[in-house]
C-alpha cells in the first residue's frame, strides 16, 4: 500500500496542513476523518446530494467527487472557515430566521453553494436561485424557505 | 380552526405576559447547525473505535452453506470478521408481533442472517477493522457459498400453494389479515345510482434521510455498561431493546442522540445492522461505528406503502356516498419490523379509508404477506397515503359518473363540522375536526370557480389541466392504545423535568427528541410561557437516556402534543415551588405573587418584588435564612398520556392543479394548496414549514419516487 500513500500540504482554513494520505481518500473523507472539520457532511458519496459541498481555490467542489491528493497545494474552505471568517453570516441569519432548516444536514452545503451565487453580485431571481441549489438535496424543509432566505440575503446584500 | 401567519397573535385570556404560545419563535438550535457544529452520529468518533462494514446477501432468498473468512481476517487494519451464528452468541433474536394486531405473525430475526438470506442487502457477515475503508476491503475477501432458494416476489401470488413458504415453521407466508364489516354494505350498492371500481397501486419507496441511518456502540467491560449513539427517533425504546437482546439490564444502557439529520419514521425502527454494532462492541469491547452507505440504505431503511387496493364506491345522483369497499394487499419484506410490526400499515389503510365521510357502510380486508425483499415499515405519515388516495380516487370517479363536480360532493358526505364527538365507519374516534370550515377555506384560496373555468377555456385550446383534491383526516398523538397494549415497550406517556439554576436559568429536559421538527423550539416555548420567563433563559435537553425523564420519543405528531404538554405542566408546577419560596422570602401570600418576564411581581400591581437570581441564590446558598421547616423545591418533574382518546385526531384538505402533456404524458404541477387544522399551533412558522416540507415529500412520492 505504501505507494498509495502519499504527502499532501494544503491551507485549510487558513491554516497550513501537512498530512500523510491514502491516494484513494476522498477530500471530505479527509476533512471529517484527518482533520475533524465535521460540518461538511457525506450524504451520498456520489456527487449528488451536495452535502459535502465545499471550496476549493474559490470554487464550489463536491467533497466526496475529489480526491485529497489532488488538493495538495491547494486552499480549502469549508463551513467552519466561513462562519469564523463571518463571511456567511448573513445567510446564517436568514436561514435561521426563516426555518430554512429542519435537520440541517443539508445546510453547510446549501451555504457554500448559495455564497457562490451571491458572489456574482447580482440579485437573482427565484427561478435562479432554485436552479444554482438545484444541486444540493434537501429531505425536510422543501426548498421554499431556502429559497426565500437566499432571496432576502441577496436583496439586502444590493441594498434593496 | 384559524389561519395564522408567522406573526404573534393578539393575547388571548389564556396567554400569560410572557407567552410564547402562537409566536414564530426562532429554534434555539438552529445556529450550531448552520455553522457545521452540530454533532451528527455520523461525525463521532470515540478512543478504540473501530468501523464495521457488512457483507450483504446479493441474492433474494439464500441458503448459507458456508463463510470462508480467513483471507478477510489477515486483511490489514481488520480486527474481527463475524458471522451470523457467532454474534447469535452474544444476542438473541426478535420477533415483530404486537398481540393487539391479532394473528399478526413473524419469524425470529438475528442482527445477522443465520443459514439463510431472506433479502438482498440482509447482512451474512460482519467485518470490523480500523478504518471503515479497510472494513470494506476485507469484505471483499469474504467468501459465502449461497445455494439460491426460490424467492417469493409477487404479493399477488405469495398465498397459493404453489408459492414457496418463506419461513417453514409459519405454515404460510401470510403476516397479518383483518376484516372489517360496518352498517349494510350489499344493500347500500343495491340501492346506489351509480357503483364504481378501481384498482389502485402504490409502489415502494422510502424516507431517503440525508444523513444515512447511523450508529456508535460503546460496550465498557470495566462499567458493565453500553453507550450508544445513534441516530434514533425512540431513545428509551431502543434501550430498551439493546438490552433485552444483549441480556442487559435497561439501567446498563445509555442511549444518546444529539442532531438527526432526517428520519422521517425511517427511525424509529429497529434495524438488524445496528442492533449488530451493539452485539459487536460486547463482543470486541470497543466502541464499534456502523454508518450505513447511501446504496446500502436502498436495500435496508425500510420501504413503506407497496399495496394493491382494488375499492369500490357507491353514489346516489343527489351525491350522496352510500359505501366504500376495499380489499387491500401488501408485501413486506420476509420479516414483520421489530417492535412496531410491518402490519400498522394496512390495520392504518382499513382504518382510513372514508374517514372523512359520513357513509356508515364500509367493508374492509386486508392480507399483509410475507416477500423476499427488504423490510417494510412505518414511514411519515403512515398509511394516510394509500388511504387517502383510494378513497379520494373513488370520490373523484363517483363524482365523474354521476355528473357532479367533485368539490361539491365532498361537501355533501364530509362529516358537519358540528357533529362531534363521533366515529368513523371504521370506529375511530373523532372529535373537533373542521372538514366544513376546510374545505370553504381550501375553495376561496384557490379561487376554485375561476380555476375551473380556466381549466374547461384552455381545454379548448388542446392544453390539458387537472384540479385534484385530499380531503383527510391524521393519526397523532397516540395513546398507549397504539403499541403499549399489543406488549411493546413503547412509551406512549412523555415527562418533563423542569429546574431553576442558581443564576435563576431554567433548564428542561424531557424524553421526546428533535430530527428538525422544532421540538426544541416547542418545549422552550411551552415551558418559558407556563413558567414565566423570556425564552432565551430556557435550555432545552434531550435525547439522552441517562438525563431525561423516561418517555416514547418523537414519531406520529407527539413532540409537541404529549412532549409539550409535560412541559407546560411542568413548567407550571416549578412555577408554583418558586412562588412559594418566593413568598416565605417576602412574607407574602404565594396566590398574590406571580412571575413575569423572570421577575417575581405582585400579581395584582404587577410590581417588582424579587428577580429570581436573587431568590435563586437565597434558596441555594443562604437557605438558613428561610422560615425553619420550609425546603425550597426548585426542580419541578410532570408527566402526561392521552387517556380520553386512543388518538387525536386532525383533518385538513389539499388540491392540485397541473398540466399534463397528452403527447408526452408528463405531468406538471402548477400549484398546490393545503389547509390543515392541526389545533393550537404553538409556532406557526415550524408548523408552516413542516406542513410545506411534507407536503413536497408527498409531492415527490406521487409524482417522482418509486
Amino acid at each position: 500500500m505504501s505507494e498509495h500513500i502519499i504527502d499532501i500540504a494544503l491551507i485549510v482554513n487558513g491554516e497550513q496542513v501537512s498530512e500523510r494520505v491514502e491516494a484513494r481518500k476522498t477530500l471530505v473523507d479527509f476533512l471529517r476523518d484527518d482533520l475533524v472539520l465535521t460540518g461538511s457532511h457525506v450524504g451520498c458519496e456520489h456527487g449528488v446530494c451536495g452535502a459535502c459541498t465545499v471550496r476549493v481555490n474559490g470554487e464550489v467542489v463536491r467533497g466526496c467527487l475529489m480526491l485529497a491528493v489532488q488538493c495538495d497545494g491547494a486552499t480549502v474552505e469549508t463551513i467552519e472557515g466561513m462562519s469564523d471568517s463571518g463571511e456567511v453570516a448573513d445567510l446564517q441569519a436568514a436561514f435561521e430566521q426563516r426555518n430554512a432548516l429542519q435537520c440541517g444536514f443539508c445546510t453547510p452545503g446549501m451555504l457554500a453553494t448559495a455564497q457562490e451565487l451571491l458572489k456574482r453580485g447580482v440579485v437573482p431571481s427565484r427561478d435562479e436561485i432554485r436552479e444554482h441549489i438545484s444541486g444540493n438535496y434537501c429531505r425536510c424543509t422543501g426548498y421554499h424557505a431556502i429559497v426565500d432566505a437566499v432571496e432576502s440575503v441577496a436583496k439586502a446584500r444590493a441594498g434593496q | 380552526m384559524k389561519i395564522t401567519a408567522d406573526s404573534p397573535p393578539v393575547l388571548s385570556a389564556l396567554d400569560r405576559p410572557n407567552s410564547y404560545i402562537g409566536r414564530s419563535v426562532p429554534r434555539p438550535n438552529l445556529a450550531r447547525l448552520t455553522q457545521g457544529r452540530g454533532q451528527y452520529v455520523s461525525d463521532i468518533a470515540l478512543p478504540r473505535m473501530a468501523h464495521v462494514a457488512f457483507v450483504r446477501s446479493p441474492h433474494a432468498h439464500a441458503r448459507i452453506a458456508g463463510i470462508a473468512t480467513e483471507a478477510a481476517k489477515k486483511a490489514p487494519g481488520v480486527i474481527a470478521v463475524v458471522t451470523g451464528a457467532e454474534l447469535a452468541k452474544v444476542m438473541t433474536p426478535w420477533v415483530g408481533v404486537l398481540t393487539h394486531l391479532k394473528g399478526l405473525k413473524s419469524a425470529p430475526q438475528s442482527p445477522i442472517a443465520v443459514e439463510r438470506a431472506c433479502w438482498q442487502g440482509e447482512a451474512v457477515c460482519a467485518v470490523v477493522a480500523r478504518t471503515r475503508a479497510q472494513a470494506e476491503d476485507a469484505c471483499e475477501l469474504v467468501e459465502v457459498s449461497y445455494e439460491e432458494l426460490p424467492a417469493v416476489t409477487d404479493p399477488e401470488t405469495a398465498l397459493d400453494a404453489a408459492t414457496p413458504v418463506i419461513h417453514a415453521s409459519l405454515g404460510d407466508n401470510l403476516c397479518f389479515e383483518r376484516k372489517l364489516d360496518a352498517g349494510d354494505v350489499d344493500k347500500a350498492f343495491a340501492e346506489s345510482d351509480a357503483v364504481v371500481e378501481a384498482i389502485f397501486r402504490t409502489g415502494r419507496h422510502t424516507g431517503v434521510t440525508n444523513e444515512p441511518r447511523s450508529i456508535v456502540a460503546d460496550w465498557n467491560a470495566g462499567e458493565q455498561r453500553l453507550t450508544v449513539y445513534e441516530g434514533t427517533q425512540a431513545p428509551h425504546m431502543m434501550q430498551d431493546l439493546f438490552a433485552k437482546h444483549l441480556g442487559l439490564a435497561a439501567h446498563q444502557v445509555r442511549v444518546m442522540t444529539k442532531d438527526v439529520g432526517g428520519s422521517f419514521g425511517v427511525k424509529v425502527h429497529t434495524y438488524a445492522d445496528e442492533m449488530a454494532t451493539a452485539a459487536l462492541s460486547k463482543l470486541l469491547k470497543r466502541p464499534v461505528k456502523f454508518v450505513a452507505d447511501r446504496l446500502e440504505s436502498f436495500v435496508t431503511d425500510i420501504h413503506a406503502r407497496d399495496h394493491r387496493v382494488k375499492a369500490k364506491i357507491g353514489v346516489k345522483q343527489d351525491g350522496t356516498i352510500t359505501a366504500f369497499e376495499i380489499d387491500d394487499l401488501t408485501g413486506i419484506g420476509p420479516y414483520s419490523v421489530y417492535p412496531r410490526t410491518s402490519g400498522i400499515e394496512a390495520n392504518q389503510v382499513m382504518n382510513l379509508v372514508g374517514s372523512p365521510y359520513t357513509c356508515p357502510n364500509y367493508r374492509a380486508q386486508t392480507h399483509v404477506v410475507f416477500q423476499n425483499k427488504n423490510v417494510m415499515c412505518q414511514y411519515r405519515g403512515v398509511g394516510h397515503p394509500i388511504a387517502v388516495a383510494v378513497t379520494e380516487g373513488l370520490v373523484e370517479l363517483a363524482a365523474a359518473k354521476i355528473g357532479m363536480d367533485p368539490l361539491e360532493l365532498r361537501r355533501r358526505n364530509l362529516m358537519a363540522d358540528d357533529s362531534y364527538p363521533t366515529q368513523s365507519a371504521s370506529g375511530l374516534k373523532l372529535e373537533k375536526l373542521s372538514h366544513h370550515e376546510a374545505l370553504a377555506h381550501l375553495d376561496s384560496m384557490m379561487s376554485y370557480a375561476g380555476l375551473r373555468a380556466e381549466q374547461a377555456s384552455l381545454r379548448k385550446q388542446g392544453i390539458y389541466r387537472g384540479i385534484g383534491f385530499a380531503s383527510f383526516i391524521e393519526v397523532t398523538n397516540p395513546s398507549a392504545a397504539f403499541y403499549g397494549v399489543g406488549g411493546a415497550r413503547i412509551s406512549s406517556q412523555d415527562g418533563a423535568t423542569v429546574k431553576l439554576d442558581a443564576e435563576g436559568m431554567i433548564s428542561i429536559h424531557s424524553g421526546v427528541t428533535e430530527q428538525g421538527q422544532g421540538t426544541e423550539a416547542v418545549l422552550a416555548q411551552c415551558v418559558a410561557s407556563s413558567f414565566g420567563v423570556p425564552l432565551d433563559r430556557v435550555r432545552v435537553v434531550i435525547g439522552d437516556t441517562d438525563n431525561t425523564p423516561y418517555g416514547g420519543g418523537t414519531w406520529a405528531s407527539r413532540a409537541a402534543g404529549i412532549g409539550g404538554e409535560a412541559a407546560w405542566q411542568a413548567g407550571k408546577a416549578l412555577r408554583q415551588n418558586v412562588l412559594a419560596v418566593a413568598a416565605s422570602i417576602l412574607q407574602a401570600k404565594p396566590e398574590d405573587l406571580d412571575i413575569n418576564i423572570g421577575v417575581v411581581v405582585d400579581k395584582a400591581s404587577g410590581n417588582e418584588r424579587l428577580p429570581l437570581d436573587e431568590l435563586a441564590r437565597i434558596a441555594y446558598f443562604r437557605p438558613d435564612t428561610l422560615p425553619p421547616g420550609f425546603q425550597a423545591e426548585l426542580m419541578a418533574t410532570r408527566h402526561y398520556v392521552p387517556r380520553g382518546w386512543p388518538f387525536a385526531f386532525t383533518n385538513g384538505i389539499q388540491a392540485s392543479y397541473l398540466e399534463v402533456d397528452v403527447n408526452t404524458g408528463f405531468v406538471k404541477l402548477l400549484k398546490h394548496w393545503c389547509v390543515e387544522d392541526c389545533g393550537t399551533i404553538i409556532n406557526p412558522q415550524l408548523v408552516n414549514e413542516q406542513i410545506r416540507g411534507g407536503v413536497v415529500q408527498g409531492i415527490g412520492a406521487a409524482l417522482y419516487e418509486e
